[in-house]
């Protein structure tokens, strides 16, 4: 919260007004009290207000409890990162008042359940402590055997009467959630919302308003990067997809078979993740782009098939949220770890494409260019995303749906002749037809995983193996050739460029402005295509004196990221170094700033 | 996206919508068009007569160049698909099922036919078998059961019987063979049927039957193996001494039990249909929860539909 202006007292009410731009709160609980739910009230009413969102959040791996956080970063201006401290904790239990009360800035305002919560002397000088008897108000609002369920929606109420939120839209977006259900559920959500709106907020002395936000170009639609992700295969024109449920994938799956019927398609939950990359290859054969997806050791599970979309050259869209591994690894963290397999992962040379969005826009649009790569390129395409912008919402201009949703249907034309894997094509780009498609010489081809001639018949010539093989990389270096150059974040010259990939977008550009605020010489550059590379990286490279690699991955035997060694084995830069983390959490933007110094200080040891 | 299907079975599914339908009669194709490179079988082999008997098919049952697919993973026979012209896929060891279900699942209007071995279908691709069966998937897959790996060089098969001397069980096979009938029957399949190579009229007869059958047809075909294997199916082949039973007229092919005893007699056992029943296919299924979803849409666009979703994340 900057920018602390006094406005007029409101009539009948001693407290201060302030004016605020934005505003990080963060809501501790257990996973089973919707704090979710509080956190998506907040991140839709942003939208709805034309404000900036950008929430984080951590579930416990279990099934039901565990302590659980929802952070929300709301405001007038830019917000690119879900915040690094909070300016107001909500804290249901002891536990959650103890292990989060650190994350507020120093004077920030910790707003508790007086009913489960014992304060602590020795914070109450760093904190603002605000008591109030969370539980036992809400079943008084409520009454009945309700309990404090509830109690979420009372602490939404406090939160709308200290920020002075809209509170039409926050009944709206509440009505708007309980529909179609008993209406005494929604009368009970309302009286809980009402009666912690009207509570007297203690001995807290000032209350915030939001300075108006810009101007937008037309709407803001809320969603998370899986739903974006999701939406936006459907708008690319994919109807056929199978997975298998992991998470953070699963929510995509649970997505599209609710969705695809709509349209004429479907998703199958198949009986393992072999059988859903296999189906998914089976539904892109029969001429439509299909998509599976998994997470870490789904990915594993389906490299082989993978092998063979490469070989026959099919196109596919496999998704891959990542989390933290190896193996059942951290199933609920964030971790960019990932990218070697999706890049390398497999037997023989199977060159595929790796792309990877920034945001949870991002997620949407690229889903449709990873759709477009695919068949253009007759090749499997990864989106490699991560548990943080898989669940990670935030508010962005609604797209053009009439303008971007387009149909892949199959052309089934008779041909003359075919031979899918024609070696004088230009670029190596192979066309396939869709069984059903006659082809009048009467010589149909065969989609194998041998090694093969020009219509796909198996052949073991050296010639032909050395031919196919150059094939299938010329084309994805024809693709390379074809992308946009990445755009520097700052001037495109300095001391340190820092290069990121992935969800890291908003914490590094965010690190750059506040570097820049002090002095410091510092840009960026956000890489989403990852294999084929964009081209015109080294010469980006070429404008500072240092290149340090922020990834969420180890730093590795050789002291580079997964990132880092490949751009370092492509560039032969000894100023490429590496920033890595594996704590499972997202980049704080203090962080970033520190470990540059640090690496700074060290010099270029790594050399 | 107006184009009318074709040979669509009744509340099948259409992910992609099929091509126009041919305008005029077309003759059926003859053996010459419809086959392809020369089969890399050893002479002798029992595979050879399941292709023969696929082009038969194909030739008596004017299938159309352009509606067959014929799929297969890794094995002797599943080099299958190279050898018939028309489209098709060689795809990976075992996993051939679930990549013609994608097939199956999207095109009402294809003949899927998957052919493979003991090892694809039993051992490396079993998990897939089971749950193709029981989602009752509509396509026909033949087994060319040898008892042996053949294009590894005589390795156990998960057929093989006890005792059976391979490279991998030099002293005799210990482990206990899968009965691919009773797997069949217990996995919900809902076309299970014996035959055997050697008998021509008789594999026509099931394959016809198979490819009828709006369902999971499954057919295990005893195919010898005459490098690694010679001699296993010979008290089937009356030419060689045995006896050809064929399934008693009595049998009930609806009486589960009944096809579960049938399966559970001694080699060779009986051949013909031990199990038929008419259950919903995934495919009809799916089409019904499409059909009540799209209802819910008539006259909408897909953007519109991706619109209204939109509309709620305001």
């Amino acid at each position: 919260m900057s920018d602390t202006i006094t406005g007029a007292a409101s009539s009948g009410d001693a407290k201060k007004i302030s004016s605020i731009s934005e505003v990080v709160i963060r809501i501790a609980g257990n996973s089973q009290d919707g704090i979710q739910a509080i956190g998506g009230f907040l991140a839709r009413l942003a939208g709805r207000s034309e404000q900036e969102v950008m929430t984080f959040m951590t579930i416990p791996a279990t099934i039901s409890g565990g302590a659980s956080i929802f952070q929300v970063r709301m405001g007038s201006g830019e917000v690119l990162s879900s915040g690094d401290e909070a300016d107001v904790l909500l804290a249901f239990y002891q536990h959650s008042y103890e292990n989060h009360v650190t994350s507020l800035k120093k004077g920030g305002i910790v707003m508790y359940d007086s009913d489960h919560v014992e304060p602590k002397e020795e914070w109450k000088k760093d904190y603002h402590h605000l008591g109030i008897p969370i539980s036992g108000l809400t079943v008084e609002a409520i009454g009945g055997t309700a309990k404090d369920k509830g109690k979420n929606i009372f602490a939404l109420g406090l939160i709308a009467k200290m920020f002075d939120l809209n509170v039409p839209k926050l009944e709206k977006l509440i009505g708007e959630r309980f529909t179609g259900k008993d209406p005494s559920i929604l009368n009970n959500a309302l009286a809980a919302f009402h009666a912690g709106h009207a509570n007297p907020l203690g001995n807290v002395l000032e209350t915030f308003k939001f300075v108006d936000a810009q101007k937008k170009d037309g709407n803001q639609v809320v969603m998370n990067g899986n739903e974006a992700l999701g939406y936006g295969l459907i708008a690319a024109g994919v109807r056929f997809g199978a997975g298998y449920p992991i998470t953070p994938w699963t929510d995509i799956m649970e997505l599209l078979r609710r969705e695809l019927p709509k349209y004429g398609g479907t998703f199958i939950q198949t009986e393992d993740e072999i059988a859903a990359i296999s189906m998914a290859i089976g539904g892109s054969y029969a001429g439509r782009v299909a998509v599976t997806g998994s997470s870490g050791p789904g990915i594993s599970l389906k490299t082989e098939a993978l092998g063979w979309a490469v070989m026959a050259e099919m196109p596919l869209v496999i998704v891959d949220v990542q989390r933290g591994g190896p193996s059942t690894g951290m199933p609920t963290n964030i971790e960019q770890s990932d990218l070697n397999i999706a890049v390398n992962g497999g037997h023989g040379d199977s060159p595929r494409v790796v792309i990877a969005p920034a945001n949870v826009e991002d997620c949407f649009y690229m889903a449709i260019e990873a759709v477009n790569i695919a068949r253009k390129y007759s090749v499997p395409v990864i989106i490699l995303t991560d548990q943080g912008i898989a669940t990670r919402i935030e508010a962005f201009v609604e797209p053009n749906l009439e303008k971007v949703c387009q149909d892949i249907s199959p052309d089934f034309t008779p041909v003359a002749d075919h031979k899918p894997y024609d070696l004088s094509k230009p670029d190596g780009i192979t066309t396939h037809l869709a069984p059903g498609t006659k082809i009048n010489s009467g010589k149909y081809p065969i989609a194998t995983g041998l090694e093969h001639d020009e219509l796909g018949h198996p052949t073991g010539s050296p010639k032909l193996h050395m031919q196919m093989t150059a094939k299938r990389r010329k084309k994805l270096q024809a693709l390379g050739n074809s992308l946009p150059v990445p755009k520097i974040y700052g001037p495109p010259e300095g001391n340190v460029l820092l290069v990121g990939w992935g969800s890291t977008e908003g914490p590094i550009k965010e690190a750059v402005d506040r570097a820049r605020a002090a002095g410091d010489s510092v840009s960026s550059v956000h890489i989403r295509h990852i294999n084929p590379l964009p081209p015109g990286l080294e010469n980006i490279f070429s404008g500072f004196n240092h290149v340090l690699v922020v990834e969420m991955n180890d730093e590795g035997l050789y002291g580079f990221g997964q990132l880092g060694a490949i751009l370092r084995a492509r560039y032969c830069d000894p100023k490429i170094q590496g920033i890595n983390k594996t704590d499972g959490l997202t980049w704080k933007v203090k962080e970033i700033l520190e470990r540059a110094k640090t690496n700074m200080s060290a010099g270029l040891r790594k050399l | 996206m107006s184009q009318t299907l074709i040979e669509k079975p009744p509340g099948n599914l259409a992910v992609v919508n099929a091509p126009a339908p041919v305008t005029g009669e077309r003759k059926g194709l003859t053996k010459k068009e419809v086959a392809a490179d020369h089969p890399t079988w050893c002479p002798g082999c029992g595979d050879f007569s399941v292709l023969a008997l696929y082009f038969k098919l194909i030739e008596k049952r004017k299938m159309l160049h352009e509606k067959i697919t014929t799929i297969a993973g890794i094995g002797c026979s599943s080099r299958f698909p190279y050898f018939v012209q028309a489209h098709g896929a060689h795809y990976i060891h075992g996993r051939a099922l679930p990549f013609a279900s994608g097939i199956s699942l999207s095109r009402p209007d294809l003949h899927v036919f998957v052919f493979g071995g003991d090892g694809d279908a039993f051992s490396i691709g079993g998990n897939h078998f089971t749950h193709t069966a029981r989602k009752n998937i509509k396509l026909t897959y033949c087994v060319m059961d040898n008892w042996v790996y053949g294009l590894t060089k005589k390795q156990t098969s998960p057929t093989s019987p006890l005792g059976f001397k391979s490279k991998t069980d030099q002293w005799g096979a210990v482990d206990y063979p899968i009965n691919p009938m009773k797997q069949a029957i217990s996995a919900g399949a809902t076309f299970v049927a014996r035959t055997t190579s050697t008998n021509p009229n008789h594999v026509l007869q099931m394959m016809e039957a198979a490819m009828d059958h709006d369902g999971f047809s499954f057919i295990e075909c005893l195919s010898e193996c005459v490098e690694f294997y010679e001699g296993a199916f010979d008290a089937s082949n009356p030419r060689k001494g045995g006896v050809f039973n064929e399934v008693p007229k009595t049998h009930d092919v609806t009486d589960e039990l009944a096809a579960y005893k049938l399966a559970g007699e001694a080699f060779p056992g009986s051949f013909g249909i031990f199990y038929k029943v008419n259950k919903p296919t995934k495919n009809a299924k799916e089409a019904e929860i499409n059909k009540s979803f799209q209802s819910k849409v008539t006259g909408l666009k897909d953007w519109q539909i991706l619109q209204k979703n939109f509309d709620r994340m305001k």
